[in-house]
């Protein structure tokens, strides 16, 4: 039996944190610590606001009233026991859930003040705009060039093919993958290891030029250094794009976002910057939760 | 501890009672190992009879017994001019000539009254093809090699009547007999006479058959599978079609015979026969089975796939037409060619719309009468004629031969196309 951990004990004391950021892992990335984060003005317009957000599956409410804005320039981790609804409110900010005959959503979410949820918002320009990368990697089972080459070649974003070959170069280089890949363009996707697998998805994602990217759960099917490479990769990214990111990883959370969002039985329980998420949570649901109380 | 103590006498694993228990499991793996390996024995076994049955028998329809004939055509009573035979005509003129006549005066001349009916009508076909090619031999006297009659085929091939053997020998003892190659099978169509027959009409009907059947029921029956699959809403409406595909694909195919006769001939009044007709009536029972195939094979690509496409903006129709169809495409092509091989087999649908006409020439186009491999068989199983055995066989192999055929293209274009995710 555990008892009931004060606040400044393990994951949450700030020097844990950092230690837990400074693992093996770190030897790979150099991760900045919460406070070096340059926080958003506070008039600063969020890129994409939600506003009493709820999903049904059917029947059965699967998230409750949720409002949560995600900025240009941070990451907003959603973090939460398996099924609180945290991936469900992911794919609603692409409007993933239209593709799930039962869900039905409602409520407000604007991407740069548009209501995406508009029925004459254009879904597939959206989803072009909000960029995904999927729990488990999913390459085309196409060479790694076609996977890159397939989002701007059906957005028309390439005149020719040179330019097209220029986008492919720069989201590979982007997503830190090109050097790796840049002799065998020509392969299978399919045939790249898990962590370079998902860091194609993460190019291929870059690749239509999207303002937002989605992460849902991106490095659960990995091992720990390419998933400390995918962190890595999602520190470069900040600041080009807003980047919400769900994960089960605490560490994850507090290592790579600068908002953290916690979501319990399709609630938002509490939102706001991880750093005080992480050390001086206001509900004792989020600090029975940081504390492994459950999850 | 008490944990340590066994929850029941049934876990003492080393007492009599286990070891008997152990025994009987592995006592029942061995049976069923056995009774496994005895019916894959008695499937090989039946497939070795009916191929090694289907060979001895059929195989001699692939070579048939000539004979020498010395002929002298100056002495016959054909009035052909070499002359104009050059011209454009010199088929029909030759037909029309009375070369049977000819012919039989010749063999009585040569071998005595036994001759008169020594040779059949392949040797009249045969013939006219010589003069045709070469008009000069009319002008001397020669020696040709022309097909016996089929009853004298068989003699010399097997057993046939006693007065037939006896022609046989004497032709052998005389070296005035040898064996070829039966050109005419791969060559002639249907005839009454089994020495002359041929299976290319009916291979000419089939090929057209099928060319019909899968120009409509492949298009048809993949984008009824996409469209169910990918893009139709679910409900009522559907099921209901989904229930009645199913059931369409269980239906005994002379039903579709009927409907073919009722709808393509009395209605539409198409073509009685023709490949057009049989080629329609074969993809209403063919389409079933593509889109069944096609619904499991588009059904079994990971819809991982189809989140990677929308994920990156690709509207539903290009996630449909750039990937899921795709990866689809080999179980869509196994499940096509197997349903192709199916109507390339079937017989009672085309009984009913007219295809089991009797049809001497291999058919012009899809609208000209034909009849089908399956059913040439059929027909020529009829006869009486025993020349009609060996030659239905004969058939059969060609049946197969075409089949098989089709099966090594359905597993070539799945490995071709199979991808691995």
């Amino acid at each position: 039996m555990k008892e009931k951990m004060p606040l400044t004990s393990t994951t949450d004391d700030p020097a844990t944190v950092a230690e837990a950021a400074a693992l093996p892992i770190a030897v790979h990335a150099p991760v900045p610590q919460p406070q070096d984060i340059v926080e958003p003005a506070a008039s600063k317009i969020a890129k994409m606001t939600a506003r009493d957000v709820s999903v049904f599956y059917g029947d059965k409410q699967a998230l409750k009233d949720v409002d949560i804005d995600i900025y240009d320039d941070l990451v907003t981790a959603f973090i939460g026991p398996s099924g609180c609804g945290k991936s469900t409110f992911l794919r609603c900010l692409n409007r993933m859930n239209d593709t799930i005959p039962s869900a039905r959503v409602s409520g407000d979410i604007t991407l740069d003040r548009e209501n995406i949820m508009d029925a004459s918002m254009d879904v597939v320009q959206l989803r072009a705009r909000v960029g995904m990368v999927f729990q488990k990697p999913n390459p085309f089972p196409k060479s790694i060039f076609e996977n890159v080459a397939y989002g701007p070649r059906i957005h028309g974003l390439a005149r020719n093919k040179a330019e097209l070959e220029e986008i492919v170069e720069k989201s590979l280089k982007r997503a830190g993958l090109w050097d790796e890949v840049k002799d065998r363009l020509a392969e299978s996707g399919t045939a790249l290891s898990g962590g370079q697998q998902q860091r194609l998805c993460i190019a291929r994602a870059i690749a239509v030029d999207p303002e937002v990217i989605l992460m849902d759960e991106p490095c659960s099917a990995l091992d720990p250094i390419a998933t400390a490479k995918i962190e890595e990769l999602i520190h470069e990214l900040r600041g080009r794009y807003a980047i919400a990111i769900v994960t089960h990883n605490m560490q994850q959370a507090a290592r790579v976002s600068q908002r953290t969002a916690f979501f319990h039985l399709g609630q938002l329980v509490e939102y706001g910057k991880t750093s005080e998420i992480f050390t001086n949570p206001r509900e004792q649901r989020t600090t029975d939760y940081i504390t492994g109380r459950y999850g | 501890m008490s944990s340590a103590a066994p929850l029941g006498a049934a876990s003492r694993w080393t007492d009599e009672a286990m070891q008997r228990r152990v025994r009987r499991r592995y006592r029942s793996e061995r049976t069923f190992r056995l009774v496994g390996l005895a019916a894959v024995g008695v499937s090989v076994l039946f497939l070795a009879f009916l191929l090694v049955t289907m060979a001895s028998k059929g195989l001699g329809g692939f070579v048939r017994y000539e004979a020498a004939l010395p002929i002298d055509f100056a002495k016959t009573d054909l009035f052909l001019d070499p002359a104009t035979l050059r011209g454009p005509d010199a088929d029909q003129l030759v037909a029309s000539a009375d070369l049977e006549t000819a012919i039989s005066q010749a063999a009585t001349a040569a071998y005595g009254p036994s001759g008169a009916t020594m040779f059949g009508d392949g040797a009249v076909t045969d013939l006219t093809r010589k003069i045709v090619d070469d008009p000069d031999m009319l002008t001397r006297p020669s020696s040709l090699w022309l097909p016996l009659s089929s009853d004298l085929d068989i003699a010399a091939k097997s057993d046939g009547a006693a007065s037939d053997e006896k022609v046989v020998a004497m032709l052998r003892s005389r070296s005035a007999l040898k064996m070829s190659i039966n050109t005419q099978f791969l060559t002639a169509s249907d005839s009454t006479d089994p020495s002359s027959v041929g299976v290319w009409g009916a291979l000419k009907g089939s090929f057209l058959t099928i060319l019909v059947t899968m120009f409509l029921a492949f298009p048809i029956g993949v984008l009824a599978a996409v469209y169910l699959e990918e893009f139709a809403p679910r409900n009522r409406w559907t099921d209901a079609i989904e229930v009645s595909i199913n059931n369409l694909a269980a239906v005994p195919s002379i039903i579709f015979g009927l409907l073919g006769l009722a709808v393509f001939l009395n209605v539409m009044n198409l073509p009685r026969s023709a490949p057009l007709v049989g080629g329609m009536t074969l993809a209403l029972m063919t389409m079933p089975v593509i889109v069944i195939a096609g619904r499991n094979a588009i059904k079994s690509v990971p819809p991982s796939i189809r989140d990677a496409a929308l994920g990156v903006g690709a509207s539903k129709m290009q996630v449909t037409f750039h990937h899921v169809l795709p990866l689809a495409l080999p179980g869509i092509l196994t499940g096509t060619i197997i349903g192709m091989a199916r109507a390339l087999g079937e017989t009672a649908p085309l009984l009913m719309i007219g295809m089991r006409a009797f049809i001497a020439a291999p058919p012009g186009g899809i609208t000209a009468p034909a009849t089908v491999l399956p059913v040439q068989i059929f027909l020529w199983s009829d006869e009486v004629d025993r020349g009609f055995v060996e030659k239905t066989s004969a058939a059969i192999i060609v049946l197969l031969l075409f089949m098989l055929l089709m099966n090594g293209l359905a597993i070539y274009l799945r490995n071709r196309f199979e991808r691995r995710w």
